[in-house]
C-alpha cells in the first residue's frame, strides 16, 4: 500500500429512498476520501445525509428503507460495494471501527464491558482467553479508563456516559482498524466529557495512524478535531476543503450561513435591568427518593439544593449546567410540574411553591413553559389550533375569541394562520417550537420558561427561534428563565446567568462578567471545555 | 410514534416523516386491508349472523326432546305427524344427542351464548379496567392500593370463582359473565396503567397541565386516546378467552344450565357416548375452535396495524 493511497475512497455514491415522497435520494453523487492519519469531518444539518453516508460505507443501510444505487466505496483500494453480508462482517470491526452517538444503548446491558470488548477479539483473532483479557485491559488503559482492573468486570450501567463512550472507542479500535467511523460520538455527552473524548480520539488516531470519518452537526467540534471538512446539504456535498479554508473562508453561501448561525461565545454588552422582580425563589430544595411503599427506604437524591435567585420583568436569566445539574428540576418546580420539597417560589410577590392544585390554577396562566422536544410537546392527535386555544378556554375565554387571538399569535411567531387547522406532524421541528411559543403566549404569561428550547434544533433554525424568544420578551416585557447546557446560546440570549452543578448554584452574575472572568473552578472548567474557542471570534461572527 | 422520537439518521427522518404523514388518514384503510383482520372479521361476522338469525336457519326448538330419536348419526331423517295432521320430515343434520335433541339446532343456537359472553365480557372488562387503570396511573398515591387489590383479583382462578358464584347465586348467564370478567379486569388495568404512566410524562401532557387544564379534561383529552388502540387489541383477546372459558365452565357443568344450548353444554352432554357417537362433540367443537381462532387472528391483525410497537414486542 502506497503512502498516498487513501484509506477510504468514495466515488459518486448515491443512495435511493424507494417509495420516498419529496426526496428520491438520501444522498446523491457523494465523492470523498479519507487519508491515513487524517480526520475528515462531515458536517450538516438533520436531513443532510451525513449519517447515511456513514451507514453506506459500513453497508449498514436500513433494509427496505434505503438502497445503494450507484457509486463505489474503496477501502485501502478494495471495492466494498457488492460484497456479501458475510464478507462485510469481516471488514467491519476488523478494518472499519465504529462509534455511535448513544453510548447508553450501544452496549449490551447484561454483559460486562470486558467481555464485550473481548467479543471483538474472539470473533476476529486467534487469541486465547488469557491473551484476550490482557489485550482488553491494554485497550481500556489506552482509552484512559480509571481503575481498569476493576472496571473490566463492570456492567455498562455502572459506568458514566463518558466512560461508556470510552469503552465503545476501545472496542472500535481493539483490532487496529484502518478506518474509524464516528457518527456524532459526542452529541449525547456533556461539554467537559465531550472535550475529553475529542482529545482521546485525536490522540489515538495520531498514535495508530487511523483515518477517521467524523460525522457531526457541531462546528465547534469540527474546529477542534478536523483536518478536512465536508459540508453537506440535502444529500449533496456543498463544499469541501481544509478546516481553515472552510471555517475561515467559506466559499458557498450555505456554509457561510451555517457558520454565521453558530452563536458566538462572546456575549454582547447588555444594560442591567432594574424593573420590578417577577420571580423570586428562596432556598428552593427538591429531594427525590425517601420512603417507599411498606416503609422501604430508597436512595435520597438532592436534585436541587438551596437555590435562590431573582428574575426581573423584561430580563432573561440563563441557568447553565451539565446533565444532572438540576437545572431542569428548578424549572419544573417553578412551573409546578413537580412539587418542591421546601423553599419558596414567589411570582409577582405571591407565594406558589406549596399551593394546592385548586388554589394554584389562577397562577398557571402567569407561568408558561416551552419544552425541549418539539416532536413531543404538541398532542399529535389534536390540531395546532386546538392546542393553542386549550389554555385560554380553560380560563373562560370563548372559543371564537381564543381562535382570533391564536390567529394573531401565528403571525407573531412567523407562521400563517391556516396552520391552526393542521396537525403537528405536518410541521418541522423549528415550526413546532414556534407553535409551542405561541401556545405559551396565548396565556398572556408574565414568566416564560424555556427548558432547553433550542437544543433539539439545527443551528440555522436555532438562531431563528432564539431571535423569536428575544422578540417576544421585548414585545410583552416578559421575564424569561432560559435553561440551557449550551454556553454559546446562553451568551447570546441571557442578561444574567446562574451556573449549576449537582443541584447547587455555584456562580451567578451578569453574562458578560461571568464569561469574561469565571470565578468558580467548575465554571472555569465548563468554559475551557467549550469547543471551537480557537475559532471563537470567527465562528458565529454573524450572530454577535 | 417510535419513528418520531428517535430520528437517528437523516434518511430515517425523511422516511419516518413520510410514514407519519400517511399514517393519520389511512389507519382505518390499513386495518381493513390487513388479511388477518379480513379473515378473522369475516368469520366472526358470520358467527354473529348465525347467532342472530338462528331461528331462520332451518332449526327447530333446541330443547325439544324426542325419545325415539336418541343418539342418531348425522343425516338421520324422521317423519312426524304434526298437530294439524300433516306429515313432516325432520332432518338431523348433525345427528341427535342422548335425549333426541337436534345437535344442529343446538349448535346454531349455542353461538348466541358464546357471542354474547365473548362480547359482554370483553366490553365490561375493558370499560371497568380502563376506568380503574386511568385512575391508578394518574393518581400516584392511589396506585399502590389499587394495584394490590388487582394483584389479589388476579390470583383468583376464573373457574373457582364461577363455582363460588354459582353456589351463591343461581347458575346462569349473569354469574358466568361476572366470573369470567372479574379476573380479566386486572390485566386491562395493568395495560392501561402502563400506557398512562408513559404518556403522562409526555411534554404535551405537561404543557396541558401548565395551561391549567382540569384533571378530568386532561385525562379524557390527552391521555385516554392513547389507550384506545391497545385496548381494542386486548379486547379481542379477552373475547376469545371468554368464549373458551364459558365453554369450559359449561362442559364442567358449573356454568349455564344444561338445557340451554351452549357449545360447552352440548359437548358435555355428548361426552358419555363419545366413543359411539362423536358428532355431538365434533360439531360444536369445530364451531368453538373456528370462532376462537377467528377472534385471535382478528386480534393479531389489529395489533399489527394499530399497535406496531406491541407487535414487535410479542
Amino acid at each position: 500500500m502506497s503512502v498516498t493511497q487513501p484509506v477510504l475512497s468514495v466515488k459518486n455514491l448515491s443512495v435511493a429512498i424507494p417509495g420516498g415522497g419529496d426526496r428520491t435520494h438520501a444522498i446523491r453523487d457523494i465523492s470523498l476520501t479519507v487519508g491515513r492519519k487524517e480526520i475528515v469531518c462531515v458536517v450538516g444539518e438533520s436531513g443532510s445525509g451525513k449519517s447515511v453516508t456513514a451507514q453506506a460505507v459500513m453497508a449498514l443501510l436500513p433494509k427496505g428503507q434505503l438502497k445503494l444505487e450507484t457509486g463505489s466505496i474503496e477501502l485501502q483500494g478494495e471495492e466494498l460495494v457488492g460484497k456479501t453480508p458475510a464478507e462485510m462482517r469481516h471488514v467491519r470491526g476488523k478494518r472499519i471501527g465504529m462509534i455511535f452517538q448513544e453510548p447508553m444503548t450501544a452496549l449490551n446491558p447484561v454483559e460486562t464491558v470486558g467481555d464485550q470488548i473481548g467479543e471483538m477479539l474472539e470473533i476476529h483473532t486467534n487469541l486465547d482467553a488469557a491473551g484476550r483479557r490482557a489485550r482488553v485491559i491494554e485497550m481500556m488503559n489506552s482509552v484512559h479508563l480509571p481503575d481498569v482492573a476493576h472496571m473490566v468486570d463492570s456492567y455498562p450501567h455502572q459506568l458514566s456516559g463518558g466512560q461508556r463512550q470510552r469503552v465503545m472507542i476501545a472496542m472500535a479500535l481493539s483490532l487496529d482498524p484502518a478506518l474509524l467511523i464516528a457518527d456524532e460520538p459526542t452529541t449525547a455527552l456533556d461539554v467537559t466529557t465531550q472535550a475529553q473524548i475529542l482529545k482521546l480520539i485525536k490522540e489515538l488516531q495520531t498514535r495508530r495512524d487511523t483515518g477517521v470519518l467524523f460525522i457531526t452537526h457541531d462546528f465547534g467540534v469540527v474546529s477542534e478535531i478536523a483536518d478536512r471538512v465536508i459540508v453537506m446539504q440535502h444529500g449533496r456535498i456543498v463544499e469541501h476543503g481544509t478546516r481553515d479554508q472552510v471555517l475561515l473562508a467559506p466559499r458557498e453561501a450555505y456554509t457561510k450561513m451555517l457558520i454565521a448561525a453558530v452563536p458566538s461565545l462572546t456575549p454582547p454588552k447588555r444594560a442591567p435591568i432594574t424593573a420590578p422582580v417577577t420571580l423570586e425563589t428562596k432556598r428552593l430544595v427538591k429531594i427525590y427518593g425517601g420512603s417507599g411503599f411498606f416503609g422501604a427506604k430508597g436512595r435520597v437524591v438532592k436534585a436541587v439544593d438551596n437555590v435562590s435567585f431573582e428574575l426581573r420583568r423584561g430580563e432573561t436569566l440563563g441557568i447553565v449546567g451539565e446533565s444532572g445539574s438540576g437545572k431542569s428540576t428548578v424549572a419544573r418546580c417553578i412551573a409546578r410540574l413537580i412539587d418542591p420539597t421546601s423553599g419558596t417560589v414567589a411570582v409577582e410577590g405571591t407565594e406558589i411553591a406549596h399551593l394546592k392544585e385548586r388554589a394554584l390554577r389562577p397562577f398557571r396562566r402567569r407561568v408558561q413553559i416551552v419544552f425541549q422536544d418539539p416532536y413531543r410537546s404538541l398532542n399529535p392527535r389534536r390540531t395546532v389550533g386546538a392546542s393553542i386555544v386549550e389554555g385560554p378556554m380553560n380560563f373562560g375565554v370563548s372559543e371564537a375569541q381564543a381562535l382570533a387571538k391564536a390567529r394573531e399569535l401565528m403571525g407573531l411567531v412567523g407562521l400563517s394562520p391556516d396552520a391552526l387547522d393542521r396537525y403537528p406532524h405536518q410541521f418541522s421541528g423549528g415550526q413546532r417550537q414556534r407553535i409551542a411559543i405561541a401556545r405559551a403566549l396565548a396565556m398572556e404569561p408574565v414568566l416564560l420558561i424555556g427548558d432547553e428550547p433550542v437544543s433539539a434544533l439545527d443551528v440555522s433554525v436555532q438562531a431563528q427561534v432564539l431571535q423569536l424568544f428575544e422578540e417576544v420578551r421585548r414585545k410583552f416585557d416578559l421575564a424569561v428563565l432560559f435553561i440551557t447546557h449550551d454556553l454559546r446560546v446562553a451568551a447570546q440570549i441571557c442578561d444574567r446567568i446562574a451556573v449549576m452543578q449537582r443541584g447547587v448554584v455555584v456562580e451567578t452574575g451578569a453574562t458578560a462578567d461571568v464569561f469574561a472572568k469565571p470565578e468558580h473552578p467548575y465554571t472555569q472548567s465548563l468554559f475551557a471545555a467549550a469547543p471551537g474557542q480557537g475559532f471563537g471570534s470567527r465562528i458565529g461572527s454573524g450572530a454577535a | 410514534m417510535s419513528a418520531q422520537t428517535n430520528p437517528s439518521t437523516a434518511a430515517a427522518t425523511v422516511v419516518a416523516d413520510q410514514r407519519i404523514e400517511n399514517a393519520k388518514p389511512s389507519t382505518w384503510r390499513r386495518v381493513r386491508r390487513n388479511p388477518s383482520v379480513l379473515f378473522g372479521g369475516t368469520v366472526l361476522l358470520i358467527m354473529a349472523l348465525i347467532a342472530i338469525f338462528a331461528p331462520f336457519l332451518g332449526t327447530r326448538s333446541p330443547t325439544d326432546i324426542a325419545p325415539v330419536a336418541r343418539n342418531k348419526v348425522p343425516g338421520f331423517e324422521r317423519t312426524v305427524t304434526g298437530p294439524d295432521g300433516k306429515e313432516q320430515t325432520l332432518v338431523y343434520r348433525f345427528g341427535s344427542d342422548s335425549l333426541g335433541r337436534d345437535v344442529y339446532s343446538r349448535t346454531i343456537y349455542g353461538a348466541r351464548v358464546s357471542i354474547i359472553v365473548g362480547i359482554t365480557v370483553a366490553f365490561l372488562s375493558v370499560t371497568i379496567g380502563l376506568f380503574i387503570g386511568l385512575i391508578s396511573g394518574y393518581f400516584r398515591w392511589l396506585d399502590p392500593i389499587i394495584m394490590r387489590i388487582m394483584d389479589g383479583l388476579m390470583a383468583i382462578p376464573a373457574i373457582l370463582l364461577a363455582i363460588a358464584l354459582v353456589s351463591l347465586f343461581r347458575a346462569g348467564l349473569g354469574a358466568v359473565i361476572v366470573a369470567i370478567t372479574l379476573p380479566e379486569i386486572p390485566r386491562v388495568v395493568r395495560l392501561v396503567r402502563s400506557v398512562v404512566l408513559s404518556v403522562r410524562e409526555e411534554p404535551y401532557v405537561e404543557a396541558a397541565v401548565t395551561v391549567g387544564t382540569p384533571t378530568p379534561t386532561l385525562i379524557w383529552r390527552h391521555i385516554l386516546p392513547n389507550t384506545i388502540a391497545p385496548l381494542i387489541v386486548q379486547g379481542t383477546f379477552i373475547c376469545a378467552s371468554a368464549i373458551l372459558v364459558e365453554a369450559i365452565l359449561s362442559f364442567l357443568g358449573i356454568g349455564i344450565p344444561p338445557e340451554t344450548p351452549t357449545w360447552g353444554n352440548i359437548m358435555a352432554e355428548g361426552r358419555n357416548v363419545f366413543r359411539l357417537y362423536s358428532h355431538s362433540i365434533l360439531y360444536p367443537g369445530i364451531f368453538l375452535a373456528l370462532t376462537v381462532l377467528a377472534v385471535n387472528i382478528l386480534g393479531d391483525g389489529l395489533r399489527d396495524t394499530l399497535d406496531p410497537k406491541m407487535a414487535k414486542r410479542v
